[in-house]
């Protein structure tokens, strides 16, 4: 693509690990695009990102810059690890920003278990909470919602679980906006998409969605102190780690705003690279309604990701006839990375309220920031970040220099380098699964198709990725963490 | 460069003659799908077919369930949006996946299409899963004529 390749030779540095390309690069950008990647995790991006991010450059009200995080690669409209802040008075919102998957994020759940303690029971534990958290295409979740009931879950969020006795009150205290997010209208949500998503509240879904045992090897914990806060810091010790979202109630309200932004933009003489970054003025009808519905799936992704809690801590009192509290299945920090959000950044001296979109990018508040759980607020938000199936994640802490560089933001995965095809071609899913076994790591899935296109080979060293960000200090590492256990869907 | 994998022809359902193939290196962590028929029937025909057999293996599928139904849109190409936004939406809301399609599309602004899908539930216990599809993208979607017929390019999130 000759388009991409200038762009790419358009690269420039801008600081160690930080790359940018100039507004000059592309008619119509209306300020740069900046990458933050080291030199070898450059070269690895494919040509989307380049391409993608000097067209979210172009969008109306963009602040500063468009970000690209160090696991960028090609999405649809914004890149996958994409970040950028609109004014909120003169800017646009943007579906493609965020992603059909709203609100999907990462919940990260400790507990006193150590490895011995689990591995003789490894996969009587796996098999259960395959069977309690249902995965793949078509799948219901374990609670039958009236509309009234899905209308409350949607304004309330994780909040609408805990009060049904889905989860502990000190839960919300460590989810991101105390898992519920203001402003979620249920007027704003369409017919199809409450049908389409209404019994799936506590499924985990399909893709690169998971569910997964980890521990703490000795040599992973990076940073005691920050460790010891976030009760992560026993080598040994056991953690859940779930990756999930909206499900299609999410993906219902993203197709429905898509099409309505795609004929709106005519109305508001907006034009854009790519029909995939469809948009509307954030202080439009159409962007308001498409906020409010919005905000609306990301409060069910995070009642989702409480359902699915629940059943966590129910099978583990189940298998290791313990109550959970007793086994200490407390919630570090659940963190969304497909987001838009309203928030106040410091712009050139100016505090101004900005839409922040992050489109595979997780939010990394820094120390002292209000939104961070009180028990943390000296060490900054915990931010997670899931690796491969194979390999491992990694838990960080937010930092200052976020808050300053990225509007607190920094990356989200690992990022992939081959498409699903490509590892289907290189794997078969049972082959993987018995290899994996081999390796101590047990794997339960819907789709057996769906764990070859997971392999681990197909993204990049999450610890590469890492190194970055921690070297950068847009995050710093705390704790790796190793898998023994995982479910797909 | 494009690859061609995965290459189906529709016409083991004995109704549709098209043709599609994954396109690699286009979305890494998605799908995307290039759709080709001989008339604007067999192109819808075909994205059905292929957007069924992303998300299940079609031998696994009982044929149980027979429907109609019918989407209008101002535009061709946000007909076939529709369309394939439709078949997703049917896969969550009622669990069910059509292996046996015949489309019929008419009009010249607005356009219709209405159709008869023949399929049955995804029953985890019987049916061989694939991938969850979450919704078609505006990414790279294209609807045009080719020198024999339609072609269309479908990117779908997953």
């Amino acid at each position: 693509m000759k388009t991409t390749d200038d762009l790419r030779s358009k690269v420039q540095p801008a600081g160690d690990d930080i790359w940018e390309i100039p507004p000059s690069a592309k008619p119509g950008m209306l300020v740069p695009a900046r990458v933050y990647a080291s030199p070898s995790l450059l070269e690895q991006m494919d040509q989307g990102v380049f391409e993608q991010v000097t067209n979210v450059a172009c969008l109306p009200g963009i602040v500063r810059a468009a970000l690209c995080m160090p696991d960028g690669h090609w999405g649809y409209g914004f890149p996958i690890g994409g970040v950028a802040a609109f004014d909120a008075a003169s800017g646009v919102i943007s579906p493609g920003g965020i992603g059909f998957d709203i609100n999907c994020g990462m919940r990260l759940l400790r507990t006193t278990l150590t490895e011995d303690d689990v591995r003789p029971r490894l996969a009587e534990l796996i098999g259960a909470l395959f069977s309690a958290v249902p995965s793949g295409v078509g799948s219901k979740g374990f609670v039958h919602l009236s509309e009234p009931e899905f209308d409350r879950a949607m304004v309330e969020g994780a909040g609408w679980c805990v009060t049904r006795g889905f989860g502990w009150p000190e839960d919300l205290e460590y989810t991101e906006g105390r898992g519920c997010l203001d402003g979620a209208d249920p007027s704003h949500v369409s017919a199809r998409a409450r049908a389409r998503g209404m019994d799936q509240l506590g499924t985990l879904g399909s893709g690169n969605h998971y569910l997964e045992l980890q521990t703490v090897r000795p040599q992973g914990i990076h940073d005691p102190a920050a460790a010891r806060s976030f009760g992560v810091d026993r080598p040994g010790q056991i953690c859940v780690m779930l990756h999930c979202g909206s499900r299609g109630f999410g993906h219902q309200v993203g197709t429905d705003y898509l099409r309505l932004f795609d004929q709106a933009m005519k109305r508001y003489a907006i034009t854009v690279k790519d029909r995939e970054l469809a948009c509307a003025p954030f202080r439009s009808p159409e962007g308001q309604a498409y906020f409010a519905a919005m905000t609306a799936a990301a409060n069910t992704a995070f009642a989702n990701r409480q359902m699915i809690t629940h059943r966590v801590r129910e099978v583990f009192e189940k298998v290791f006839a313990t109550s959970a509290r007793e086994l200490g299945l407390s919630v570090v920090y659940d963190v969304c990375h497909n987001t838009a959000k309203l928030e106040r950044h410091v712009v050139e001296g100016e505090t101004r309220e900005l839409i922040v979109h992050r489109k595979g990018a997780t939010r990394a508040f820094g120390p002292g920031a209000t939104d961070v759980p009180t028990a943390y607020r000296e060490v900054g938000q915990p931010v997670i970040i899931g690796g491969s199936m194979e390999t491992g994640s990694a838990l960080l802490v937010g930092t200052a220099r976020a808050m300053a560089e990225t509007w607190g933001s920094t990356a989200h995965g690992a990022g992939r380098t081959m498409s699903r095809a490509q590892a289907k071609r290189r794997v078969g899913g049972e082959t993987l699964i018995k290899d994996m076994a081999a390796r101590g790591i047990i794997v339960r899935a819907a789709s057996r198709s769906g764990v070859a296109e997971e392999a681990g080979f197909a993204y990049k060293d999450l610890s590469a990725v890492v190194d970055v960000l921690h070297h950068l200090d847009i995050s710093r590492k705390v704790v790796s963490l190793t898998p023994i256990g995982n479910i797909k869907g | 460069m494009v690859h061609r994998v995965d290459a189906c022809a529709g016409r083991r359902t004995g109704w549709t003659v098209g043709r599609w193939h994954v396109v690699e290196d286009v979305a890494l962590a998605d799908c995307a799908l290039d759709i080709e028929g001989q008339d604007l029937d067999d192109l819808f025909e075909t994205a059905a077919l292929a957007v069924a057999d992303l998300m299940v293996d079609p031998a696994t599928i009982s044929v149980t369930v027979d429907r109609t139904i019918a989407i209008e849109a101002d535009a061709l190409d946000l007909l076939l949006y529709d369309w394939v936004s439709e078949l997703i939406f049917l896969k969550d809301r009622d669990r069910q996946a059509f292996i046996r399609v015949r489309a019929r599309v008419s009009g010249e602004g607005p356009f219709r299409v209405r159709a008869r899908l023949e399929g049955g539930e995804i029953d985890p216990e019987r049916t061989a899963l694939r991938a969850d599809p979450k919704a078609l993208t505006f990414h790279q979607f294209t609807l045009e004529r080719a020198a024999a017929g339609w072609r269309a390019r479908l990117v779908i999130d997953i």
